[in-house]
């Protein structure tokens, strides 16, 4: 493993496999009337989140807590410009308080890059601004691999605003990685213009798509886009591009029906649609626990039995 | 006694009077007194140059030297000495201070703070609009009488075609350049970088090349109409040096000019995220590079010019949304070219020399910059080592240090600059 990990691109395939064989260990723990284990004991993880996540931060916390890490949570709201302080000097103040790793979520894309100047310890992307959100797709992998057993041959699409979508950078650039077919759906707005450089398809009628997938990714739909005259309605918007009803009846049997939350209903997906069976999207939030202890434990190196490796 | 100094042994490369020859040159006080082989009388300074490139001091048509409003960034005082550590003799210095320099007062402010620093000519830039608001002309007639020469609301393009269409009209009447920043910002709204495929992947909003040629063209359109004399800054997109490559054949009279970092780097390098090089206009991809190399090799684009933009250190090390773009550009641009244009044989060093001093100096009406170097014109001379190799590396003479090519290896160091006859730079060390 590398010593940090910014972006999707920062795991190899065979790291990929070897992240998600450890989660799969640390998954039994979570079922456990005792959920922990000493793994980490006496290291201090720092949740830095100078964006609202909830989800994310719990997700990281009990997942560091799990291994018996010291857990701190430091949360800013908006830009350094804003809160007065810059992230250089958090990123100073959590450098001399030792940090061992930090975990940022920032609404400016790049900024774990730039945090990794300042700290020595090891940094984790939760998700910075418009470019990746690494650990959500390796979650997403996981549950892949659960419920499929595989990737290669695969087909998936990633339906939505792929444009803003971190999440879908991430996962896009995992499959393509992991020898899965990936289509990305959506209104030609909301899909940059060089994303087939990416190795991926792109499609503009999701209706043609369905009927081949093994995995139907739906991604959240800002009502802001809207605004900025990506498309001209939420309403028209749910119509072509929503996960309707009648559009599951065109997934075929064993679809899996995936979002990385929060969702929004009745806008990029039914209601009743989020609620089947196919829906996994309670267990991708189950199996983000387990993924985010395997990364902290690979990339902490264990109960301080390994060194961490440096960047090559 | 007047002092003497001679240039010895320097390879004299003047593109003003075609001469690249090695000779000799003698200065006495401020003048050029002899050109040629043995001129050496008696008493005089001899500066061994040896292996040394001598042309005339380097003309820089863009330079932001945030004097008055921002002297934290840089001074006239500390611009010019960066400017002069790079072997440049004059800068002509962006309107956009705080106050604006679009009246006769700020004018002459910003020209006395670069007499008494006395380390180059600085040639204010007055803006085209008050403020640089883009809707009212400001009083271009009274600047141009106060011996401004180019105008400019440089930071922004004009948005209005029809105040654009009236300045260059207006400024008909004087002889004097309006010089736009050519992009159109609705198409540029929020943009970090370049969109093409790496803002694609790095998650920043782009601007695509059309932001910067949609205006390109309403520009040349409008020079077209009016018979101004436009010229177009800072051009970064293959697409844009095809336009005046047309408007040129069809025999418009409009000039261009292009920065070193430009020439050097394409979008890629901005997967480190590194600050210092998100400019504006910004970095395309590696086929718009090679057709501003083109452009510059072919004549299409007439100077290179720094686009010098200090910024404060806590300014750029920040997240990359939050930068304000530019790079600092005057003591690296000689080195920059050489090592990206002439070393690698796509000009020869008197085109680079022309494209920064002989061709700015006339755009910019510099009479006394810019060659030749003969007897009796004013002595404004750079000697260069064209082959050394440096780091670039903190401190610079500028008061800023977000430049693009920071931590780089370059080919090419400036070892003397005369300003007027005054030897301002020595072994590559400002003297005051």
């Amino acid at each position: 493993m590398n010593k940090h990990l910014l972006s999707i691109n920062d795991v190899s395939a065979e790291d990929v496999v070897r992240v998600l064989d450890t989660a799969e260990s640390f998954r039994e723990v979570g079922t456990r009337v005792i959920k922990k284990v000493p793994a980490l004991r006496g290291r201090t993880v720092v949740n830095l989140f100078c964006e609202n996540s909830t989800r994310t931060r719990i997700s990281f916390e009990l997942a560091a807590k799990r291994l018996s890490a010291d857990v701190i949570n430091f949360s800013t709201s908006g830009s350094s410009v804003s809160k007065g302080e810059s992230l250089k000097d958090t990123a100073l103040t959590l450098q001399a308080m030792g940090a061992d790793a930090i975990v940022i979520r920032h609404s400016s894309s790049g900024s774990p890059y730039t945090l990794t100047k300042w700290v020595k310890g090891s940094v984790l992307n939760a998700g910075d601004g418009t470019h990746e959100h690494p650990t959500q797709a390796l979650l997403d992998l996981y549950t892949i691999r659960e419920k499929l057993g595989r990737f290669g041959g695969l087909r998936a699409a990633i339906v939505g605003d792929v444009l803003h979508s971190r999440v879908a950078r991430s996962l896009s650039f995992g499959l393509v990685k992991m020898g899965t077919e990936v289509t990305l759906v959506g209104p030609p707005t909301l899909i940059p213009p060089d994303a087939p450089a990416w190795g991926v398809q792109v499609s503009y009628d999701i209706e043609g798509v369905l009927p081949k997938l093994d995995v139907c990714y739906m991604l959240r739909v800002q009502r802001e886009r809207q605004r900025q005259q990506y498309f001209p309605s939420v309403r028209e918007y749910s119509r072509l591009f929503g996960l309707t009803r009648d559009r599951v009846a065109m997934l075929s049997e064993g679809c899996l029906i995936m979002h990385p939350g929060p969702m929004n209903r009745g806008v990029e997906i039914d209601s009743d649609v989020a609620d089947l069976p196919q829906a996994v999207i309670e267990e991708q939030v189950t199996n983000g626990i387990a993924v985010r202890m395997s990364l902290l434990y690979l990339m902490l190196g264990g109960a301080g039995t390994a060194e961490v490796s440096g960047r090559d | 006694m007047t002092e003497l100094t001679v240039f010895r042994g320097a390879r004299v490369v003047d593109p003003a009077s075609g001469r690249d020859a090695m000779i000799d040159v003698l200065v006495e006080g401020k003048t050029v007194a002899a050109v040629g082989e043995g001129t050496m009388p008696r008493g005089a300074a001899v500066l061994d140059c040896d292996g040394l490139v001598l042309a005339p001091g380097l003309v820089d048509l863009h330079a932001h030297l945030r004097q008055p409003g921002r002297e934290d960034k840089e001074t006239v005082e500390t611009g010019s000495r960066a400017a002069a550590v790079g072997g440049y003799t004059a800068v002509a210095a962006m309107a956009n201070t705080d106050p604006v320099a679009d009246n006769a007062a700020v004018i002459e402010e910003v020209r006395s703070l670069a007499t008494r620093a006395g380390l180059c000519d600085v040639f204010p830039v007055g803006a085209i609009t008050k403020g640089l608001g883009g809707e009212e002309m400001a009083e271009i007639g009274e600047m141009a009488q106060a011996g401004v020469r180019i105008f400019s609301d440089d930071g922004r393009c004009v948005p209005s075609a029809r105040v654009l269409r009236n300045a260059l009209r207006y400024a008909r009447a004087f002889d004097v350049v309006i010089a736009e920043h050519c992009e159109d910002p609705s198409l540029s709204e929020g943009a970090q970088m370049h969109e093409g495929l790496h803002s694609s992947t790095l998650g920043l909003a782009g601007a695509p090349a059309e932001a910067e040629e949609v205006a390109v063209f309403r520009d040349l359109a409008l020079a077209r109409l009016t018979g101004g004399r436009l010229h177009l800054c800072h051009l970064s997109s293959a697409g844009s040096v095809e336009l005046i490559r047309l408007a040129r054949a069809s025999g418009l009279r409009v000039t261009a000019e292009v920065t070193p970092h430009h020439l050097a780097f394409s979008d890629e390098e901005l997967v480190s995220y590194d600050t210092n090089l998100k400019v504006n206009p910004p970095l395309r991809t590696m086929e718009d590079r090679d057709s501003l190399r083109a452009g510059i090799a072919d004549g299409t684009i007439d100077a290179i010019a720094t686009d010098h933009a200090p910024h404060a250190v806590e300014e750029k090390e920040t997240e990359f949304d939050q930068s304000p773009p530019g790079t600092i550009g005057l003591e690296t641009a000689l080195a920059a070219v050489i090592t990206n244009l002439v070393d690698p044989g796509l000009i020869p060093l008197s085109r680079a020399i022309e494209a920064m001093s002989t061709a700015p100096a006339r755009i910019m009406g510099a009479a006394e910059h810019g060659g030749p170097i003969e007897p009796g014109r004013v002595a404004n001379l750079v000697a260069f080592d064209p082959v050394a190799h440096w780091l670039v590396e903190a401190p610079f003479a500028s008061r800023s240090r977000n430049c693009a090519f920071l931590g780089k290896r370059l080919r090419g160091k400036v070892i003397h600059t005369m300003h007027r006859g005054q030897l301002v730079v020595a072994d590559g060390k400002a003297q005051r």
